[in-house]
This record gives structure tokens, sequence and C-alpha cells, in this order.
């Protein structure tokens, strides 16, 4: 169904595409395509098909070309998310450091599972792979800043600052 | 050159090879998932992990190259842990479920599980489980058995040239699909199931249908296109169960198109006729042969008697073996009538005297990797021949310029540098205007008077010129006539200028003509002008145009086709052969429109069920044998034609064995090159103020595959309605139109129009050889299209 409606990129979208664009060789377009993507997420918070479409035409890639990039990055919201995205490590060292009471106690404040929004549309709770912050594991991603050597506590001093930041 | 040491055995090898590609051509087997001769490395499975003498580490046999010197051990106890452990991890997350699984028993995941794999799992948490997805009626999806090899990903995206399928999410979450669902439509996609080292991606039409032991395995030869693809059919209780490739690096690589694949679910199709039946006063009834054969006898003598042998007429498909069109042309030729033709889609015959002994393909696949300019010229390659298609992507992916002259846009699966789609379907404009630009450019070409003064009025624009100047700076270019100039009302004009540019150019000009066996059909003089061996006839007979156009054949037999798909006037050529006295059909199959027209049907065998020889457009003389035993009272044409020659006491017919044939037929299968060379005449023929273009599609070519259920469901046989611009529509009062009254001659049809700029201004894009078009008339011929008028409204 979503891929009858279409998505055009704004004039912005396209000069800031195509600062990038210029970074490459011409016959390299297609190395823009993860900078394209984060200029589309930035402005429409996530990246549905059509908008993922719009920049696979936008840099003559394939479609499925373009997918396969932004289904292999977390960073990506293939679906709208609540207004902070809270990305959580489960990876092997943060899994050692007792990451699942930090997931627990989060699923306990929110109220909401892996890829579930609260009802207020504020936060997001997200599962990723290693952030590669493993030295001050178990760490999370929230906002554009990690948080290390997280506790319950921690977690209850980020959510309060966020939700009155809000 | 390098010398390297696998287990202890000394090699040479070229240097930069891998691992295991000497290991292969040395027969060592090392084990490998990704890996694959034909595609990129991937090394992602680390199956092939070997041991390299000084390297602590194993290596991966598929990525590491070669060294002077290098020590390779492919079964030492590091390999083989490395090996083992690689297996224990692929089988975590793969299922237990080989005996329903279409691919155990010629499983590479289940043979090498018997080589390295432990007994006992000692995994004991829960697997991970994949949703399957719907990729269309001809491949069946079960990725939970996937072990992400990347192999069909890379076949899409290297060999097909279509990035269909994908890699989506990661790790744990990685999975092999579309995410979109939709069809795959590369017209190559099978070749996927091949690839799949296991039972992900397997044959739909083939599931839960055999078990690959119990198959039987039988070379064969593809019979839809020039080609003439090396195939193995996988049999059971004489039936074809599945078609697989069989490897000829010269043709089709290890590779078939999916037309050739799944063709063979039309063997058993419900129209299959399998007896002999004769019409007797307007109704049908089943014979025996004998009788069939009399009576079709009777009626052929009862025209040639009353009105000569000149009443006669024959008409082959392509699709023919050498022994059937040789017999057949034998068959008409000692009645003393020459009108027999095989070029059922051809409009334009007046240079017919010009053809060398076969239509060639100019250069052999394999030449065509060394051509630095290719020009197509009125051809939808990807659709017409796909094995060439993908030879050209490969040509363009080393380094060729690939050039386009079309009546229409269409999308390539490789890069094409420059396209001129011309306007009302004019190919010849489009062609002249190149042969424009390089008479201007160059002082020493001199065409001809009759060239001057075609080009006198013609000014050519940039594309042209670029176009030019591509094929001036070529070392060593091809222009390809494909169907749609081939069959264009003004082929021969075309087919000339194309000569005249070859001519003052590095460049070879090649046919790629329809059918399976087009080249075979000249050599067999299976034409109206040339008798066997490409000698020119001092009797000239009627080309297939004239023999349906002209009412004065008032008989005519029909080998392997149907009038209303496979001829070029469908709807004349119905009712012309509904006015003749007698139509004897030898026919695989039986229609409504074949029992109307016809009066005798001899039911035939398809070529998978005979053996027979095929020339292919390269020059290649394939012989083939059966692939199953006929089905009921079918009988191979040969034995049919042998019989009605004997019943009308033609001299010559006594042939006790298909070899018999054969070695008659034998010094006439020239396979020397031949020189192909057309002089240009200007047209005779004006083209229509609105010209219909009509491809045949892929998957309506001919009477099988026509009838081929899985092939029918893909996208491509969908019918694309009739296809204008918006211009045009506009001109023609139709832009908001959803349906258009279609007017040919004197047939009218009411089909869904659609609007696509894809099509220039002055063409009408509609199909020919489907159900929806057989009540239409000529395929390049004026087309009126109007407004629907509904009196219910
Ligand atoms: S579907 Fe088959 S070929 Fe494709 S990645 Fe999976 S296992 Fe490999
Ligand atoms: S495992 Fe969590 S940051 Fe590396
Ligand atoms: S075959 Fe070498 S890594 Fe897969």
């Amino acid at each position: 169904m979503e891929q009858l409606i279409t998505f055009e990129l704004t004039p912005k979208m396209r000069l800031d595409i195509d600062a990038w664009v210029n970074k490459f060789p011409p016959e390299k377009k297609s190395s823009a395509v993860i900078a394209a993507l984060t200029i589309v997420q930035n402005q429409e918070n996530w990246l549905s098909l059509a908008m993922m479409n719009a920049v696979a035409d936008y840099l003559h890639m394939p479609q499925s070309a373009v997918y396969e990039v932004a289904t292999f990055y977390s960073m990506y919201n293939l679906e709208p998310t609540g207004q902070y995205r809270i990305d959580v490590c489960t990876n092997v060292s943060c899994m050692l450091c007792g990451c699942d009471t930090i997931v627990a106690h989060l699923k306990e404040r929110l109220n909401i599972g892996f890829g579930e929004t609260t009802k207020d549309g504020r936060f997001t709770l997200k599962e990723v792979e290693c952030l590669a912050a493993c030295g001050g594991a178990p760490a999370l991603q929230v906002d554009g800043q990690y948080h290390e050597h997280l506790t319950p506590e921690k977690v209850d001093a980020i959510l309060a600052r966020l939700e009155a930041k809000a | 050159m390098v010398e390297i040491e696998i287990n202890g055995k000394k090699i040479e090898a070229a240097q930069g090879s891998m691992i295991i590609e000497v290991a292969d051509q040395h027969d060592v087997r090392i084990p490998r998932f990704c890996y694959h001769k034909k595609l990129s490395v991937a090394a992602n499975c680390r199956m092939c992990l070997v041991e390299v003498g000084d390297v602590r580490k194993p290596l991966p046999a598929c990525a590491t190259p070669i060294t002077q010197g290098m020590k390779v051990f492919t079964r030492s106890k590091l390999a083989l842990d490395a090996q083992r452990a690689v297996m224990e991890f692929l089988l975590i997350n793969h299922p237990l479920d080989c005996p329903v699984c279409d691919q155990g028993g010629e499983c590479e995941l289940q043979d090498l599980a018997m080589g390295y794999g432990r007994d006992v799992s000692r995994f004991n948490l829960g697997k991970r489980a994949v949703s399957d997805h719907d990729v269309g009626p001809l491949i069946e999806t079960e990725m939970t058995r996937c072990i992400h090899c990347t192999r069909c990903v890379r076949f899409g995206k290297e060999i097909a040239g279509l990035h269909e399928l994908g890699v989506m999410n990661r790790g744990e979450h990685l999975e092999i699909s579309t995410l979109v669902g939709r069809a795959i439509t590369s017209e190559l996609s099978g070749n996927m199931i091949d690839v799949c080292p296991v039972g992900a991606l397997t044959s739909k039409p083939y599931r839960f249908s055999a078990r690959a032991w119990e198959l039987t395995q039988r070379p064969g030869i593809a019979a839809h296109d020039g080609v003439g693809s090396y195939i193995y059919a996988h049999t059971i209780h004489n039936e074809v169960k599945r078609i697989v490739p069989r490897e000829c690096e010269a043709l089709n690589e290890t590779w078939v198109s999916d037309r050739d694949r799944f063709s063979y679910e039309g063997l058993y199709h419900k129209d299959r006729v399998l007896t002999p039946k004769i019409k007797r006063n307007g109704h049908w009834e089943e014979v025996n042969w004998s009788d069939a054969l009399a009576f079709a006898a009777e009626r052929l003598r009862a025209v040639s008697d009353t009105q000569g042998a000149d009443a006669l007429g024959a008409l082959a498909s392509p699709n023919s073996s050498c022994e059937e069109f040789y017999l057949f042309q034998k068959l008409m030729r000692g009645l003393g009538s020459a009108h027999i033709d095989h070029r059922l889609r051809q409009h334009d015959f007046s240079d017919e005297n010009q053809f060398a002994a076969y239509p060639h393909s100019g250069v052999t696949l394999t030449e065509l990797a060394k051509a630095d300019v290719i020009l197509l010229l009125g051809s939808i390659v990807r659709k017409e021949q796909p094995i060439v298609a993908h030879r050209i992507r490969m040509a363009s992916l080393t380094g060729a310029t690939v050039l386009v002259v079309n009546p229409l846009d269409d999308t390539f699966q490789f890069n094409v540098a420059s396209k001129q789609i011309v306007p009302g379907g004019d190919l010849l404009l489009g062609i002249a205007k190149i042969a424009k630009a390089l008479v201007a450019g160059s002082e020493k070409i001199k065409p001809s008077a009759a060239i001057a003064e075609f080009l006198k009025d013609i000014t050519v624009d940039d594309t042209a010129q670029q176009q030019a100047n591509y094929l001036k700076d070529a070392k060593q270019a091809v222009i390809f006539l494909g169907a749609l100039a081939l069959n264009h009302p003004q082929a021969a004009a075309i087919r000339g200028m194309a000569d005249f540019i070859a001519q003052h150019t590095q460049t070879t000009l090649g046919l790629l003509c329809e059918g399976a066996n087009s080249a075979g059909a000249y050599l067999m003089g299976a034409v109206p002008h040339r008798l066997p061996g490409g000698q020119n006839s001092t009797k000239q007979g009627e080309s297939t145009q004239a023999m349906v156009l002209s009412e004065k054949i008032n008989a005519m037999i029909l080998l392997g086709l149907e009038a209303e798909y496979d001829l070029a006037y469908a709807h004349r050529a119905q009712k012309a052969l509904k006015n003749m006295q007698t139509v004897i059909a030898l026919t695989a199959y039986q229609t409504p429109h074949l029992l109307n027209y016809a009066e005798v049907i001899l039911p035939i065998t398809p070529s998978a069920e005979m053996a027979g020889t095929f020339v292919n457009m390269q020059g290649d003389t394939l012989a083939f044998s059966a692939l199953t035993s006929p089905q009921g009272q079918s009988r191979p044409a040969w034995k049919i034609l042998r019989v009605l020659a004997n019943l009308l006491a033609i001299e010559g017919f006594d042939y006790q064995t298909l070899e018999d044939v054969q070695q008659e037929i034998a010094p006439h299968l020239t396979t020397a090159k031949p020189t192909q060379r057309w002089s240009f005449a200007a047209p005779q023929l004006e083209l229509a103020e609105r010209l219909r273009i009509a491809p045949v599609p892929i998957y309506a070519q001919d009477p099988l595959v026509r009838r081929a259920t899985a092939l029918q469901h893909t996208p491509d046989a969908a019918f694309g309605g009739v296809r204008i611009n918006s211009a045009e529509a506009q001109a023609l009062g139709l832009a908001q139109a959803l349906e258009v009254l279609v007017r040919q001659q004197e047939c009218e049809v009411r089909l869904p129009l659609v609007i696509d700029e894809h099509i220039p201004n002055g063409a009408v894009y509609l199909a020919s050889g489907i159900p929806e078009t057989r009540d239409l008339d000529g395929a390049y011929e004026a087309i009126y299209l109007e407004q629907v008028v509904d009196n219910h409204a």
C-alpha cells in the first residue's frame, strides 16, 4: 500500500544531499546514501519506503540497495518514533556487565518493550548492538549522547532530565 | 605462473588465482558455500578455511590469492577443525527439515554436514525462524533455511543486473529479501535456485513433486531462442519434472533463462492433443493414424489435382528441427509447390535473395566479449534473447559501449551510453541519421546513389552524431538487428542502411532471429526461394505474407504453429485459413481457433519428446535426443511427414530411422560463418501515420511457452494494454480514457488504455502473440484508436 504514496525530496534536502554527492566521484554517487538517508530522517523523524525510494531515485541506485543500508544501521528509524529514542546496548560486554537489569528497569519505568513508544509519544526503546562503548558497559545512547556505567539510578536521572527538557 | 603445493602436491598456477580456484582445477575438493566461480568473492561463510604453511590461523581459500611457494593443507587437523567448527555454527540456526525439503539429496549443506557435522547438536537453545516472502510464481522461499551466503544477491547484482533480493537488517536479524515483497522480475531469476546451496530458494512449479534421487538426468537443448542453451531435464515416469542448466561456456555458461527453465510445464497442458482428428461435415472425430493420414493425403491431392500444386502452401514454426524442416520442404517441393516458409512474423521480404546461406549473429557469444561498441537496433534484447542480453551486459561491464536505436524506450540491465528512441516506429530514420553523420564526417565514405538520395533530406541530431562517433572510433563494433527490426515493414532498407554503416566502420552486422532454429530453416530450404544448403531455387515460392494474403493458396499445412498467435497478420491469417479448402495442422496443441480453421489435426511431439538437430544463430549444430517418449499417440513430425509423403507417392521418402534423414541432411549443415551483405534500396512501403509496435512478449514466443503455467503468472506475462504517451492521448481525445477502441483493417477490439511516456509519438505499443490481440491484425501496420462510446452509460 505504502508504495503508492510518493515522497518528494524538498529543495533543502536536495541541496544538502548534493553537498555530499559532490564529495565523491560522479560515478560513485551512491556513496552519499548514508548522508542522504540521514538528511531525510532528520527532517521527517523516520524513513518510509517512499522516502527511501526517493533517495534511490535521486542517487540512481536500485531501491533494494538503499533498503539494505537503511535496514543495516540501527540509527535509521523505519517506523515513526517518539521524541527521544533510547538505544540500549545488549551486546556481549554490556550483557556481561549487567545490561539485563538496565533493560528491565527501562521497560518497567516506561511501561513499554523494545521497539515500542510510550503513549505520550515521548520515548521509544530500542535494542542495539555494540555501541563501541564496551569500556563503559553497560551503555545506552539517547538524544545524541552516550551514557556509560549505567545503574538503575543513573537511568532514572537521565529520564528525569529528558522529561524536564521535553 | 607461480608454484604452490596443495596437500604436498606441486602445482603451477596463474598468479592472482585464489587457492580454491587452483584446488578446483586439480580436483582437490575444498568445502564451500558462498564461493561460486561466476560470482564475486564474498568470503562470508568461512566454510573453505584451509591451513596455509607458516600462517597461524586458517585462511579462507576463496579469498586468499596464491603466492610463490605457498603450502596449502586442506585436510590437516587445523583445517578440518576449522571447517567442523564453521559447520557447527552454520547448523545452529538451520532447521532439521531435510525430509520435507526439496533440496534434500542435492543440498550442499546436507552433503557437507555428512562430512563435517557432528552427530549430536551441542546447541540446545531456540533456533531462529524467518518468515517467508512471496517473490513470484517461479521461486519458492523457505528463508529459515538460508545460510546468508549471498550467492542469490550477488547473482542478481552481478549477473542478472537487477538488484532485487538484498541483504536486509543485520546480525541475528539478517534476512535475504526484497523488503517490500514484490516479485523478482529478472528473466534469469531461476538461476538463483541453482546457486542457492541450501533449500531456501527452490523451484515453485517443481515443489514437492519428486525427490532428487528418483530423477533421471537427460541432456537436451533449449528450444526457445537463437542461443540453444544446454540443459538437463530431470525426469521421472516419462515426465519432465524440471530443467536445469548444463554447463556450456561458449553458450549459456552455467545459466539458463527462465523461459528455457520453466517452459516444460507446457508439455503437460490440457491443450495437448494426443490423438489424430479430422473434421467431417463440420464435426470433429478422433480417428486412427492411418485414417487420418489417408484423409490428409486425399485432401491435399484433391486441391493439387484440381488447382495445381501452386495452390498448396506450408508454414512451419521456427522452432522446428532441421530434420522436420528438411522433410517438410522436400514434401512440398515433391508435390510441386515452393510455397514454404518459416518467417512467420516478418513483413518485408524484398531483400530475401541477398541473404547468406543462413542468418548469422555476426559474432559468436564469446567474440561478443571483445566488442568495444554494441549497437542494438530494434531489439528488446532482454525479452527476445535473455542469454545474449546477459553477454552484452558482461561486455558492457568490461568496457563495451552499448548504443540503442529503438521504437520504444525500455530499461536495460546494462549501461546504455546513448539511446535514440525513434518516433512512429521509424527505425530506418534512426539508423539513416547515423549513416548521414558518418558520411558528413568523412570524405572517404562514398554512399551509393540510392543511399545518397535517401540521406539527402535527413538531418542529423546530437544523439545520432554521438552514436556515429562511437561507431567511427570503434575497433570492433557489432550491430545487432533484433526482432523489432527484422519484423519491421521496412526491414530490408533498415538492413541495407545498417550494412552500409558496417562496411564503413569496423563493424560486424548480426541478426538476432526469433525461434530456436531459424538458421536451420534456411539451411534446410524451409524458405520459398532457397533449396537445402542455401542454393537458389529456380522455382520461387511465396513468402508467409503472400501465402496468407494472396488468396491463391487453397490447402495449407501448418507445422507446430498457431495462426492466431504466431503469424504477423493474426486476423487475416485466420480468415484466409478458414476460407481454404483444407488446413492440415501438425500440432501439439489444439485451441478453439485452430479447431475452427483446421480440417485435420495430426498430433506431433514438441522437441522435448523427440530427437533432432538445431542450428543456433552463431552456426553451431546442436543435436539433441528425446527427454521423454511421446505422449499418447503423438509422433515426431518427421515420421508423420514421411508417411504422408509415402501416401502421396513422393519419391525419396524411404527413411527407416532418423539417422537416415540425418545422413541426407548432413552435407547441408554447413557451419561455416557466412558473409552477410545487404545493399540498400529505398523502402517500397511508407510507414503508417500511427504505427502499431507489436513485440511478442517473452512468454508468448511459441506454443509451448504460452502454456507454461508458472511463467504465465509472472509480471512479464501480464497484458500491458494499449500504450501511448500522454501527448498522443491528448491529441486523440483519450487523456481520461481507461479503455479504447482499437481498429486495424476490418477488426475492432476494445482494450484497456495505458498512458506510458516510454512510447514515442506516432507509435502505439500493443503486443502480439497474446489472447488479447489474436483477433487484431498486422503487427506493424496502421492502427486507429477511438474513444469508447458506451451506450449503456
Ligand atoms: S537464499 Fe540461498 S543463495 Fe540466498 S543467501 Fe540464502 S542460502 Fe545463500
Ligand atoms: S557491547 Fe555494549 S557497547 Fe560494546
Ligand atoms: S567459500 Fe570461502 S568463505 Fe565462503
